[in-house]
C-alpha cells in the first residue's frame, strides 16, 4: 500500500513538475496574448464571430509564419460572458502570465480595468469602444482605443445625415431618436450627441433599453411611433440590435433612417429581419467579405484545417473581420514592439510602446493582406486613438454592402470634449498617476 | 442661441402637475389611435408574460418550489425544437420530438434531482434548481453552441405581416403573430386551467400541493405528479420560446425574460393559473402605458422597474397576491 501511495505520489509530483517546467520554458519562448472572449451568456450572439476572427488571426500567424518575428504567440481564451465582474477575474488569473495587451471587449470591463492597467503594466486594447476620453494619451498611457471613439462614431453619423439631408445646416428643427443599451457603452455617446444637437440645432429623443428589456422593446418603438424622429441612431448589442431591427421594420420606419453603431450591425443582427430589415445602416471599419489575402490564409491555415470553431457559413461575416481586425492590430503592435526594444519575446511594457508607435498605412495594410480592409491608423503618444474614419454599410436583404466612402470624424468637435472628459476623469480620480513613460521618438 | 424662460417657482410646480397629471390624459384624447396600440401592445406583453409566469405556477403549486430554471427551459426548448430542424428534421417532426425532449427532461429532473430531496426543506429545493439551470447553460451550448437562431415561425405557419386599421383619427396595427401569440397562450392556459380543475391528475396536483404527505397517504403518486407538472411546465416553456423567439432571436439571452414573471407572480400569487394571467396583463398594461406617457418624464426606461413597483406595493399590502392563497400558520 505505501509502495502504491509512493508511487502514485512520485507520478504527480514529476507531472506537476514538468507542468511547471513546460509552462515556464512557454513562457520564455512564446508571446502570451490572452483573448477576453464571451462565446455564452445572453450577449453570446456578438461575442461568438468576434473571438473566432481574433482566435484565427493569431492561429494563422503561427501556422504560417510561426509567430511574430519567429516567436509563437500563445493564444489563451478567458470567458466572461460579458460580465464585468467575470472580466475582472480573468484579468486578475491572467496578469501573471505576463500578457502582451488585453482586449475586454466590454466597456463596462473596460471602465474596471483602466485604473489597473498603469499598475500591472499591461496595455489595454479597447478598439472602438471603452472610454472616449482614454483616447489621450497623456492621461491614459496604458489604454487605447484605435481606430475610432465612440463619438467619433456619432460625429461620422451625424455628419452622414447632413450629407443625406443636404448639409449639417439642415438639420434644424430636425428631430434625431437615440435607441440604446441602457449600460455605460450605450450612454457613452450622449455627451456628444447633445452637444452637435446644440450646435446644428436639432432635437434629441432618447430611448434607453434595460439590459432585460432588450427583446421586447413594443414600449421604446410605440414611443418612436409617436415622436416621429427623421433619423433614428442605435447604440446596441446583442439581442437588443436583431429585435430592434424587427420592431423598426415592424413599426414602418423607414430602414434607410435607422443607422447603427459599429457594433450594431453584424450579419446576425440583420439576418432575423431578412427582407424587411432592408435598407438599414450601419458603420464599419473593417473590411467586408472574404476577398482579401490575408483572410484566405486564415481559411487555408486555419479553418480548413479544422482548426477554428467557425461555422463555414459564418467565415468572414462582419463580426468575425472585426476581430481579425483587432487582432491585427495586436499583431502589429507586437512587431512594433519587437522593433523599438530589439527583443523577440516582448511583455505588455513593451507591446505599450508598440502600440503608441502604430502606423498603419494603405501600403502597410496592403502588406499585411487586407488592401483597403481598413482605413489608416496612426496611434501617437499623445493621441491614443487614431480618429481614423468609418464607411457606412447597408443590408440589402441577405447581406451587407459597401453604402458610403469613408466618413471622417468631426474632430474638431470631438477632441475638446475628449481633453475636457480625460481632464475631468482625472480630477475626480484622486491619485491618478501623472504620466511618466517616455514617448518614443517614432511617436 | 436658444436660451429657456425660467418659469416662476409656483408656475413650474403647476407645471410639473400638469405633465403628470393632465397631460398624459390629453395625449390619450387626442390621439386615441396610439392609445389603442398602446393597450394592444400591452395586451400582447400581458399575455407573454403570464406564459412565463404559468411555467412557475405549475411546478410552485406542486412542489412548494420556485423553479428557477424556468427561463433557461424556455432557452433549451426552443434551441432543441430550431437546432432539430436546422439539422434537417421537418417542422412539426422538430416540434413532436422537442415535446418529447421536454417531457425527458421531466422525467430526468424528477430521478435525479427531486426524487433524492423528497422531504428536504424548500430551499433545498430551491437551490437544486439552480443546479439545473446551470447544467442546462452548459449542456445547452455544448449541444447548440451560443450562436443565436433565428425562429422557425414560417415552417411552423406562423403568420407574419400585420393587419392595419385605419381607425380613431389614425392608424392601429396588431402583428399577426402578436394575435397567434395571444390566441395560443389563452387556449393554452384555458386548456391547463380546466386539465388542472376537472381532471383526476389534476385533482391529485392540488392535493400534492396542499401537503405532500397527506397525499401519499390516500395514494397519490408524487413522482408521477412531479413529472407531469414539469412536462406541463416544459410544454409552456416551449410555446413561451416559440414567441418570445419570434420576437428577437433564439438564444441564451432569453433566460433574462424570466426575470418579468417575478412580478407578475408576487401580484398574481404562486399558486394560482388565473392569477398569473391577470398578474401578467396588469404587468404588460400598467409598464406600456406608463412608459409611453409618463416614460419621457423621467428619461424613458420605466419598464424596467414599473413591474417592480407595482410588486413592491402587492408585498406590503397584499403579499399573497391577488388571487394566492393566504397563509395562516398557528404559532
Amino acid at each position: 500500500m505505501k509502495v502504491r501511495h509512493f508511487i502514485s505520489g512520485m507520478a504527480c509530483a514529476s507531472l506537476l513538475a514538468g507542468g511547471l517546467l513546460v509552462g515556464a520554458a512557454q513562457a520564455q519562448d512564446s508571446i502570451y496574448v490572452p483573448l477576453f472572449t464571451y462565446r455564452t451568456g445572453p450577449y453570446a450572439n456578438s461575442g461568438i464571430p468576434i473571438a473566432n476572427g481574433m482566435h484565427d488571426y493569431l492561429t494563422m500567424l503561427n501556422e504560417r509564419d510561426g509567430g511574430i518575428g519567429g516567436v509563437k504567440l500563445n493564444v489563451e481564451e478567458c470567458e466572461t460572458g460579458y460580465d464585468t465582474k467575470k472580466g475582472v477575474e480573468c484579468w486578475e488569473q491572467t496578469k501573471d502570465k505576463h500578457p502582451t495587451v488585453v482586449n475586454p471587449f466590454s466597456t463596462g470591463i473596460t471602465l474596471q480595468l483602466i485604473p489597473k492597467a498603469s499598475v500591472d503594466k499591461i496595455p489595454i486594447l479597447s478598439m472602438a469602444y471603452g472610454l472616449s476620453a482614454s483616447a489621450v494619451g497623456k492621461d491614459f498611457p496604458w489604454v487605447f482605443n484605435p481606430p475610432a471613439t465612440y463619438w467619433d462614431g456619432m460625429s461620422m453619423i451625424i455628419r452622414y445625415i447632413g450629407n443625406k439631408e443636404g448639409g449639417l445646416d439642415k438639420l434644424k428643427g430636425k428631430k434625431i431618436g437615440f435607441i440604446f443599451l441602457d449600460a455605460g457603452y450605450g450612454r457613452e455617446p450622449i455627451p456628444l450627441l447633445e452637444q452637435l444637437a446644440k450646435d446644428y440645432g436639432f432635437e434629441v429623443k432618447l430611448y434607453p433599453v434595460a439590459g432585460k428589456e432588450m427583446q421586447d422593446q413594443s414600449g421604446q418603438w410605440l414611443s418612436v411611433r409617436r415622436d416621429r424622429p427623421n433619423w433614428m441612431i442605435m447604440w446596441g448589442w446583442g439581442a437588443m440590435n436583431p429585435t430592434a431591427i424587427k420592431r423598426a421594420s415592424e413599426n414602418g420606419y423607414p430602414m434607410d433612417h435607422f443607422i447603427g453603431i459599429w457594433w450594431s450591425g453584424s450579419d446576425d443582427d440583420a439576418r432575423g429581419g431578412g427582407q424587411a430589415a432592408k435598407g438599414y445602416l450601419a458603420l464599419n471599419f473593417s473590411g467586408l467579405g472574404s476577398n482579401y489575402p490575408a483572410i484566405q490564409d486564415i481559411k487555408k491555415y486555419v479553418v480548413d484545417k479544422g482548426k477554428s470553431q467557425v461555422e463555414k457559413d459564418k467565415f468572414a461575416d462582419t463580426f468575425y473581420n472585426r476581430g481579425v481586425y483587432n487582432t491585427a492590430i495586436v499583431a502589429e503592435a507586437i512587431r512594433n514592439a519587437q522593433k523599438i526594444t530589439g527583443k523577440k519575446v516582448v511583455d505588455g511594457t513593451d507591446v505599450r510602446r508598440g502600440l503608441e508607435t502604430l502606423n498603419i498605412t494603405p501600403a502597410r495594410w496592403k502588406e499585411l493582406g487586407f488592401p483597403d480592409f481598413g482605413a489608416p491608423v496612426k496611434v501617437t503618444c499623445d493621441d491614443h486613438n487614431g480618429h481614423s474614419p468609418a464607411y457606412m454599410q447597408q443590408w440589402d436583404g441577405t447581406k451587407w454592402v459597401k453604402a458610403s466612402d469613408w466618413i471622417e470624424p468631426m474632430k474638431d468637435k470631438v477632441d475638446p470634449l475628449l481633453e475636457k472628459a480625460a481632464a475631468d476623469y482625472v480630477k475626480s480620480n484622486a491619485g491618478w498617476p501623472k504620466r511618466t513613460e517616455a514617448c518614443d521618438k517614432s511617436s | 442661441m436658444h436660451v429657456e424662460k425660467q418659469r416662476p417657482a409656483g408656475s413650474a410646480l403647476m407645471h410639473f402637475l400638469y405633465l403628470i397629471f393632465i397631460d398624459p390624459f390629453v395625449q390619450m384624447a387626442q390621439a386615441p389611435d396610439l392609445l389603442a396600440q398602446t393597450l394592444w401592445e400591452g395586451l400582447v406583453s400581458g399575455m407573454l408574460y403570464a406564459l412565463i409566469a404559468l411555467g412557475f405556477v405549475l411546478i410552485f403549486k406542486a412542489s412548494g418550489v420556485f423553479n428557477f430554471a424556468q427561463g433557461i427551459m424556455v432557452v433549451f426548448a426552443a434551441l432543441t425544437l430550431v437546432g432539430l430542424y436546422e439539422a434537417g428534421v421537418p417542422a412539426f417532426l422538430a416540434l413532436a420530438l422537442a415535446i418529447v425532449v421536454m417531457f425527458i427532461l421531466a422525467f430526468v429532473v424528477e430521478r435525479s434531482v427531486l426524487r433524492p430531496l423528497v422531504g428536504q426543506p424548500d430551499i433545498i429545493l430551491f437551490m437544486a434548481t439552480f443546479g439545473i439551470t446551470y447544467f442546462l447553460i452548459g449542456f445547452g451550448e455544448i449541444v447548440f453552441g451560443g450562436d443565436p437562431k433565428v425562429m422557425i415561425t414560417a415552417p411552423l405557419y406562423l403568420p407574419k405581416g400585420a393587419i392595419t386599421y385605419h381607425t380613431l383619427g389614425g392608424m392601429v396595427q396588431l402583428q399577426k403573430i402578436d394575435i397567434a401569440a395571444a390566441v395560443i397562450a389563452s387556449l393554452m392556459v384555458a386548456g391547463l386551467a380546466i386539465f388542472f380543475s376537472r381532471t383526476r391528475i389534476g385533482r391529485a396536483l392540488r392535493a400534492v400541493a396542499d401537503s405532500h404527505e397527506a397525499a401519499l397517504s390516500v395514494g397519490i403518486s408524487l413522482e408521477q405528479i412531479w413529472v407531469i407538472v414539469w412536462f406541463a411546465a416544459g410544454l409552456v416553456a416551449l410555446v413561451t420560446g416559440i414567441f418570445w423567439g419570434a420576437r428577437s432571436d433564439v438564444s441564451f439571452a432569453l433566460e433574462v425574460i424570466a426575470l418579468k414573471a417575478l412580478p407578475v407572480l408576487i401580484l398574481g400569487g404562486f399558486t394560482s393559473i388565473p392569477g398569473a394571467i391577470v398578474g401578467g396583463l396588469i404587468i404588460g398594461l400598467g409598464e406600456k402605458i406608463v412608459e409611453f406617457y409618463w416614460g419621457p418624464l423621467v428619461g424613458g426606461g420605466t419598464d424596467a422597474w414599473f413591474a417592480y413597483v407595482i410588486a413592491l406595493l402587492f408585498l406590503l399590502f397584499r403579499p399573497q397576491g391577488l388571487f394566492g392563497e393566504r397563509i395562516i400558520e398557528r404559532i
